[in-house]
């Protein structure tokens, strides 16, 4: 006879004897000549080939763990909650609209890397004064186009933002909750940036326009975006400048393009968390960060253009990303002291 | 009369029982929910909040959408419970375990596939968002009803029609009130889950119709506005105790104690057709989902492996966890006093709490020695078992609530000693839901991330947290992956959860062979 309960306690005793297996699988910190534990935290965003940090642990003796959190805006703030006892060593992920935030907080431990003098030319401008982060990437948020839709309704692919609220591209673009996401609050700053004072007054045209307003890029860009896997309605989306790389067909070319001129600066930051108990070691990190063997491995992972001058990037890229000279951008300060009253502002038009 | 020293017994017993789930309650979420709270609570904060017309509306939204979809996903899910107690078609359990499907996948996943399948002029509009509420939770009325049903003593409705009574009132004076507990149960998780929506109601009802809980995330993720935000928690969490204590109360009060049977099904094969049309319901947007699977080979690559393992891994435990804690809190809430009436809401209010703000009471509260658990694999599987333990718990309690007193004090008459007693008459009661709860947990924590997403993950990312990156990055590929993934993810929840239906229902019937 089938005696439930002599199954109910071989289970239970399986599941028992899986704990500690599970357990074992955990590495943890071992003392006296053996590998240093160094963890950078970041946002869920974060990739790269497995094996890529092995050169910097065999030189260093050093272990590095990858803390996962969400996204960039909440990894920031639990290094806030969490000041002084941080939760890693260094925090990659913090980007120009969050650093004044980060540096008032007095997140960062300054540093300045050895390797500064080997960015790009046109970041020079976006180092901290008081070197609390270090530039590691470059994704600027553009709006993209999808031009074989436009060409069905006989409409040129727009290049500005005047452009996207004439009434011949009624009804076409989505962007994103400045509220609950960056390319949305990006874009947002694009305006405020283009027009001062009279930004809103750009919005009402949108408005007008029939502009569609999704709660974050993934709604934005993989349903309602005609131009890629959804197949959705609106050609005109607001998405990243490397975006079109990733819509490359088998012809070779993409069917995106993205737009210079509605183009937001965002560059991403590494810092050292101020309380760590590895300074040193933090910061040859962050030098690692920006050497080019690293460098040249995060577009294919994380789809952003690198920090570091004269660094390859995919073909695909280069072909298709946008890199754009003169992106529009705000200062730091200015958008930290404002960025609250700006969304408020904007949500009672838009979302009224 | 009990003699009194087995009467000092059955108190300590009952005390020593209630301590284990208290404890685990109190260390893993009373203690980094209060931490939170109360980094930011003033009563300055509060009357801000209160006074705010924008949180007027979305406290206003929050609440009329949570009735709507209540109302609406009992009456639709009701006849569904009838149908599967009391009758038996090909696919039966199989359905059974695809109706949970949609509710343990990440929302982000499913809401997508939702919203494509809708019509434009519903995307971003309250209809959408309570559309989905129903689909999302249909089966948890089927799951904590059909149990119940199945287990009324159809003698009582017999009986009643031997005296001239018609289908309809039988219906209203028979089987509604023994079944009221359950249904109460049912609506009472069904309106908690609705009231603190938020990857629904963010993808579905767009900016334009946001609820508290996306707000309490705003303020305290976002903005680290953490007074505003523990204004808007304590308030969320006392209108929930309120609901729940009330739901409790209502439930003791309406229970009927009856004899548990052995339940019968009718063999109809037109049930299949009755049910067909909440089956294609059901099935749609999971068919757009691995419509739009491919990149097949990201399951068997590490990466792939790595996540279902660690997600495998994780959900086992936790669901190990939550059983245990869960069917001790049953156990100890089984027999009524006024104590464990406090500990029968605070049970149930990690259902509740908005998952950021455990999220980060537990960032703040683990961080120092000795208890810096915030590194450690441990913490993750113990905050997915923190919100099953409500599962395990409610299903439990339906069933042990609903064994007769008098059984318990016949068998202590007859001599038995209270671990007899609960072993002969309490435990075959309670193997069924258990199982149930147990695959319930086992599969919810395979497909969410909840507050374990706002602490920092050091180990392999887990299926969902895989999806939820392969989401965010553009081209096909990318979605591809992410689908694949989410079709893989389906499958193992559907799996647990078949077998452990078909587990629970076996130990149903000693008697039977298998």
């Amino acid at each position: 006879m089938h005696h439930p309960s002599r199954t109910l306690r071989r289970t239970i005793l399986v599941c028992a004897l899986a704990l500690p297996a599970a357990a074992c699988s955990d590495t943890s910190d071992t003392s006296g000549g053996a590998p240093v534990t160094i963890t950078l935290v970041t946002h869920d965003s974060f990739a790269a080939t497995d094996g890529i940090f092995t050169a910097f642990e065999t030189t260093n003796n050093a272990k590095v763990i990858i803390a996962r959190g969400a996204d960039a805006g909440v990894v920031l703030n639990q290094a806030i909650l969490t000041k002084g006892k941080p939760d890693g060593d260094v925090l990659w992920g913090v980007d120009n609209t969050l650093l004044s935030r980060a540096v008032q907080e007095k997140v960062f431990a300054a540093y300045k890397s050895r390797e500064l003098s080997n960015l790009d030319p046109s970041l020079t401008g976006f180092i901290p004064t008081g070197n609390e982060a270090t530039p590691v990437d470059r994704g600027d948020v553009c709006v993209n186009a999808h031009p074989s839709a436009l060409a069905q309704r006989s409409l040129a692919v727009p290049s500005t933002l005047d452009e996207l609220a004439d009434p011949r591209y009624k009804d076409m673009l989505v962007v994103e909750n400045p509220a609950t996401s960056s390319p949305g609050l990006a874009f947002v700053l694009a305006t405020r940036a283009r027009f001062g004072e009279a930004w809103l007054d750009y919005w009402k045209k949108l408005k007008a326009n029939g502009v569609k307003i999704a709660d974050g890029w993934t709604t934005a860009y993989t349903v309602e975006f005609s131009g890629s896997v959804g197949k959705g309605s609106r050609p005109l989306v607001v998405s990243y400048g490397t975006s079109p790389a990733a819509e490359v067909g088998d012809d070779g070319k993409s069917a995106t393009v993205a737009l210079a001129a509605t183009c937001f600066a965002q560059v991403e930051y590494a810092g050292i968390l101020a309380g760590t108990k590895h300074t040193e070691l933090a910061g040859k990190l962050i030098d690692f960060l920006l050497t080019t063997a690293f460098q040249e491995d995060m577009p294919g992972n994380m789809y952003v253009f690198p920090a570091r001058a004269g660094a390859a990037v995919p073909p695909a890229f280069d072909a298709h990303g946008i890199r754009p000279a003169k992106p529009l951008t705000l200062a730091p300060a200015d958008i930290s002291a404002n960025r609250e009253s700006w969304i408020s502002q904007w949500s009672d038009l838009m979302l009224s | 009369m009990v003699r009194p020293d087995v009467v000092l017994t059955r108190r300590v017993t009952r005390l020593v029982v209630a301590t284990i789930p208290a404890c685990f309650v109190a260390i893993f979420f009373v203690w980094p929910v209060a931490a939170i709270i109360a980094r930011g609570i003033s009563f300055g904060g509060i009357a801000d909040v209160v006074r705010d017309p924008v949180v007027r509306r979305i406290a206003w939204f929050t609440l009329w959408q949570a009735i709507a979809s209540t109302a609406i996903t009992v009456a639709v899910g009701l006849p569904v419970a009838g149908i599967f107690a009391r009758t038996d078609f090909p696919g039966r359990g199989f359905v059974q375990s695809l109706l949970m499907v949609p509710f343990v996948l990440p929302t982000i996943v499913v809401a997508t596939a939702f919203l494509a399948l809708l019509p434009e002029g519903l995307h971003a509009t309250a209809t959408a968002v309570i559309i989905a509420h129903v689909y999302f939770n249909i089966a948890v009325v089927v799951r904590t009803v059909t149990p119940a049903w199945r287990d009324l003593d159809e003698r009582l409705g017999d009986a009643a029609a031997t005296l001239g009574a018609s289908p309809a009132r039988r219906w209203r004076g028979v089987t509604l009130p023994l079944l009221r507990p359950a249904i109460l149960s049912a609506g009472g998780i069904v309106f908690l889950f609705t009231f603190t929506s938020f990857g629904t109601a963010l993808v579905l009802g767009g900016p334009r119709n946001r609820t508290l809980d996306v707000e309490i995330y705003r303020r305290t993720a976002q903005l680290l506005d953490l007074r505003g935000a523990a204004a808007l928690a304590s308030l969320q969490l006392i209108a929930l105790a309120v609901l729940l204590t009330w739901s409790a109360h209502r439930q003791r009060a309406t229970a009927v104690a009856t004899q548990a049977r052995r339940p019968t099904r009718r063999r109809n094969r037109l049930a299949l057709v009755a049910i067909s049309p909440v089956v294609a319901f059901v099935l749609a947007p999971l068919v757009a989902l691995a419509a739009r699977a491919g990149a097949w080979d990201i399951v068997t690559s590490p990466r792939g492996r790595g996540a279902i393992g660690a997600s495998l891994r994780t959900a086992l435990i936790a669901g190990l966890l939550a059983t245990i804690v869960g069917g001790l809190a049953a156990a100890a809430l089984a027999t009524t006093s006024r104590v464990t009436g406090l500990l029968d809401v605070v049970v149930m209010l990690p259902l509740g709490t908005s998952a950021v703000t455990l999220g980060f009471g537990m960032l703040i509260t683990f961080n120092r020695a000795p208890f810096d658990l915030r590194g450690t694999w441990a913490i993750i599987p113990v905050t997915h078992a923190v919100i099953g333990v409500p599962f395990v718990t409610r299903l439990a309690l339906t069933a042990l609530r609903s064994v007769d007193g008098d059984q318990r004090n016949a068998a202590a008459t007859l001599g038995a000693r209270p671990a007899r007693v609960w072993w002969n008459i309490d435990w075959p009661v309670l193997r069924r839901p258990l199982m149930a709860g147990a695959g319930f947990a086992i599969a919810v924590s395979l497909g969410e991330f909840g507050a374990s997403l706002f602490l920092a993950r050091r180990a392999s990312p887990t299926l969902p947290t895989l999806i939820g990156e392969l989401l965010g990055r553009p081209g096909a590929l990318a979605n591809e992956q992410a689908h694949a993934l989410a079709v893989v993810l389906a499958v193992l929840a559907g799996v647990v959860l078949f077998v452990t239906d078909r587990w629970g229902e076996r130990t149903e019937r000693p008697g039977a062979r298998s």
